[in-house]
């Protein structure tokens, strides 16, 4: 039996393993210039930088730093750019940080261009992943726009021969209120050629005095979507372009031992590349490249492998051979044992997780070209230089004669940090001669992608009558480390995660791990306030000091109703509640159990605090999505799999939600201005699931412990 | 097999020269480039490919190009019309109904689809005719409150 290699071991959070040395990115000054004409330059130095002055920059404020964050430039029109390597996959980023850098310019939104994932154009970026964009590169860019503007105000003080700091910034504008007199931002930086690294000590606009961010500004390019004119990679044409498609194998690891592509060969315009057990073809147009891949006589060797009805079992008893990394191995404080023997009721229970699909409407593409000893590459990925390193590692050519571009993309959630379509199409163009496009089927996305990690979770503990748990000992196999420590106040504890060999591919996924780890804690919780006799929001309060997430419980239960809400037969309403990436959530739901077998969401509400907000109806839009393509893992979106195949990899197959699913939402968000502001595409869809299996339970009498909880109809 | 020479595709008439059993879809792509139609599924079930045929929504991915001649076809590009938004692409764009975007055409067509037959659909209506089309950023909510509002704006 054929287990995958290290090559797909689980990845916790991608980002901690991708921290690797810093980048070094080698402009010199003239370069800049030179690439992007003359105006104003701010430099933002990266995270290398930051850690080694211990955050406050001590150089030269003209030279340029040997690491590089993000840029900004004002050019001779007014225009400010705007570089970064974060790619917009659909949550808003493009929108929310030109709303930053529009706040400290003083200038209007529209007058901010984005240019974002190129890797000719933008400095590097390890990915746009682990909801980093907001807590990381906002401030960066908030503090480059404000060094801009600092820039801008010492210019128009010579120019106008004011003082400086009698000078006002408004509307793109430096005005000097006494004379009247006024220079445009284009006017200041035309014929310029000044740079500046980032001040760490600029004065920014303090989250009280916002007028900018912290509103909901609508998606800045918003009018190219309802219109059909923006360019997907699935969209673009390159001159000359060929139509390309890879032959699949039979199985999972099935490796090539013959290949018949005589019949294939005499298409009209067709290539065949064979390159060990890769094989793709480059034709014309579709319908002739899946002529030519019909043409094709491979015979595949194939070896058994595990089934999704093994799976559990599997996951416990084969442990990854590289264990410890991530955030495996054991966290403990004071001692289960006598927090067991303190309980008045003790328990254990184990939980499961299913793999499950990203499955993007736009699935992986690519658009390869070469020219000469250079490529490009279009592509939709969240992790550009990624991809750009497989290209370089799959055709030994170095950095600089690779160039990955990535238009905004279909949507990712996790699930496109890798350059699949990227290296296939580039390798079918490089023997075709030709740039050629390839776009994978719905089918091979559901098969050749990666998935969120399957697991299983081991839970054990002891509560006292009075709603103190005592003892809580926790292991996670396989579906990850992040969020497996309780914010919750036990005393004793024990919590570890488990790495295994896992029978798919899997990868990243929005709140991969946080997600299972929150279904097992926070339905446990549920089980021992149950034991107890307990209402399961006292019991949570009981045990937690944390005041963020106690004020978000407190903000849900209020909207919902908690008190008032009393279970009956075939109805019930379930909290949970929990902590990930810088935020805090807590959601109620209120289920009703139709014909003994059908779980529907009577009601949602939805409490998220995510520090200062940046733009609420994108937060909302975020967490309400966040709440429904949660319901889709919790309730029935389940892979499945047997010796190598995957048995349902369609939407016929594949349920995912739709309209009719949509309960009625109420999404409360907590703005605090006093914090910083955490990123929000990931935490707001833990709550969820624990919540309706909590909610089943009351309604039931039945603790569902195996995600998706509807998996063909619920028994009771 | 025949060879199609000529659809009508946003109020003109286009000359094209393709097997009568090619998808719409990929007609309209590859042929015509109007690539605001999107491929998402190739099997019905997903809506990215949602068109107008003589007012009626298809999905353009199990539509052959043969069942198109004759009909008027609109596609996403056809919609806007000197310079000013249908209703419903207004609608989509004052209640934020879209995250990626990739399922916005297709989620359009068939609102638009939908208010051809029934101006003035209720919430139950709405829910049913779109139960074919997925947004997997789920902005579903959004969605319908687009069309609510877009139902309101044309009546």
């Amino acid at each position: 039996m054929k287990l995958r290699g290290s090559e797909f071991e689980i990845e916790p959070e991608r980002y901690e393993l991708l921290d690797g040395p810093a980048y070094k990115f080698d402009l010199e000054r003239r370069d800049f210039f030179r690439v992007l004409g003359a105006g104003i330059l701010v430099l933002i130095p990266g995270a290398g930088d930051a850690q080694e002055s211990g955050g406050t920059v001590q150089r030269d404020r003209n030279s340029v730093p040997e690491d590089v964050g993000a840029w900004i430039h004002v050019d001779p029109d007014g225009i400010v750019r705007v570089f970064t390597g974060k790619a917009e996959v659909g949550q808003n980023i493009r929108t929310s940080l030109s709303q930053v850098v529009a706040e400290e310019l003083r200038t209007p939104v529209d007058r901010i261009r984005l240019v974002m994932a190129d890797t000719a154009l933008t400095p590097f970026d390890a990915g746009t992943f682990g909801s980093r964009t907001t807590p990381v590169m906002a401030p960066q860019l908030r503090l480059a726009a404000a060094t801009a503007r600092e820039a801008l105000l010492e210019l128009a003080a010579k120019r106008l021969k004011s003082e400086r700091s009698a000078l006002q910034v408004e509307a793109g504008r430096i005005v000097d209120p006494r004379s009247k007199r006024a220079l445009s931002f284009g006017e200041l930086s035309g014929g310029e050629k000044l740079l500046r690294t980032v001040s760490r000590d600029v004065a920014t606009t303090p989250p009280d005095d916002w007028s900018v961010t912290g509103t909901s500004v609508p998606k800045v390019d918003g009018r190219t979507y309802v219109t059909g004119a923006h360019i997907y990679t699935v969209d673009l044409t390159r001159p000359g372009m060929l139509v390309g498609k890879v032959l699949r194998p039979a199985a999972f690891d099935a490796t090539l031992e013959s290949l018949d592509a005589s019949a294939a060969r005499t298409l009209p315009g067709v290539t065949v590349v064979r390159d060990g057990d890769f094989v793709g073809v480059a034709a014309p147009d579709e319908t002739c490249a899946a002529e030519a891949i019909r043409a094709l006589r491979p015979v595949w060797k194939t070896m058994p492998q595990p089934s999704n009805k093994d799976l559990f079992q599997h996951l416990k008893e084969n442990p990854a051979s590289s264990a410890g990394r991530g955030r495996g191995g054991p966290a403990a404080r004071g001692s289960i044992a006598e927090g067991m023997a303190a309980a008045d009721y003790k328990q254990s229970a184990t939980y499961s997780v299913a793999y499950i699909a990203h499955a993007p409407l736009e699935p992986r593409a690519a658009v390869a070209e070469w020219n000469g000893p250079n490529l490009i590459v279009w592509t939709g990925t969240q992790r550009p230089f990624g991809v750009r390193e497989e290209l370089c590692r799959a055709f030994g050519i170095p950095q600089d004669r690779v160039r990955v571009i990535v238009p905004d993309t279909g949507s990712g959630y996790g699930g496109k940090h890798s350059g699949e379509a990227a290296v296939e199409a580039a390798r079918i163009a490089r023997t075709a001669g030709r740039p050629v496009r390839l776009v994978w089927t719905r089918e091979e996305e559901f098969i050749w992608a990666y998935f969120r990690p399957a697991g299983v979770i081991e839970v054990s503990g002891g509560i006292r009558r009075d709603g103190s748990i005592t003892a809580w000992e926790f292991h996670n196999y396989n579906s990850g480390g992040s969020a497996i420590a309780p914010v919750y106040d036990f005393p004793n504890q024990l919590t570890e995660f488990h790495p295994s060999r896992s029978p798919l591919r899997q990868g990243s996924y929005r709140g991969l791990a946080a997600t299972a780890n929150h279904f097992a804690r926070e339905s446990f919780i549920d089980e021992l306030a149950h034991a107890v006799e307990l209402d399961p929001v006292v019991v949570r309060l009981k045990n937690l000091t944390n005041p963020r997430l106690r004020s978000v419980i407190e903000a849900a239960a209020e909207r919902f109703g908690w008190q008032e809400k009393r279970s009956s037969n075939g109805s019930g309403t379930g909290i949970a509640a929990g902590f990930e990436k810088g935020s805090y959530l807590a959601a109620c739901v209120e289920v009703e159990i139709e014909q003994r077998s059908r779980i529907r969401l009577r009601r949602v509400v939805q409490a998220f605090e995510c520090g200062a907000v940046v733009n609420p109806e994108h937060l909302k839009n975020q967490v309400e999505g966040c709440i429904l393509q949660g319901l889709g893992g919790a309730l029935f979106e389940e892979v499945d799999f047997e010796n190598g195949k995957i048995l349902n990899p369609r939407f016929s197959g594949y349920r995912v939600p739709r309209f009719s699913d949509v309960p009625p939402i109420e999404v409360v968000l907590v703005d605090r201005r006093d914090l910083p502001s955490a990123g929000a595409g990931e935490t707001p869809i833990v709550g969820l699931a624990p919540a309706i299996a909590n909610a089943v339970f009351r309604a039931t009498g039945s603790r569902l412990r195996s995600m998706p909880l509807a998996r063909g109809g619920i028994k009771l | 097999m025949s060879r199609i020479k000529e659809i009508s595709v946003n109020g003109a008439r286009r000359p094209i020269d393709a097997d009568s059993d090619r998808t719409l879809l990929s007609v309209l792509r590859d042929d015509l480039r109007l690539t605001g139609t999107k491929y998402g599924c190739g099997e019905g079930q997903c809506g990215a490919c949602t068109v107008l045929m003589d007012g009626k929504s298809v999905r353009s991915c199990m539509t052959s190009l043969g069942a198109a001649v004759g009909k008027q076809i609109v596609t996403i590009e056809g919609l806007e019309k000197e310079g000013r938004l249908h209703p419903v692409q207004e609608a989509f764009l004052e209640t934020g109904a879209l995250q990626c975007g990739y399922c916005t055409s297709g989620m359009i067509m068939s609102a638009v689809g939908l208010l051809g037959r029934n101006p003035r659909p209720g919430r139950e209506e709405i829910i049913r005719y779109m139960e074919g089309n997925v947004c997997r950023c789920c902005t579903y909510p959004r969605i319908i409150a687009a069309i609510e509002k877009a139902s309101g704006g044309m009546s």
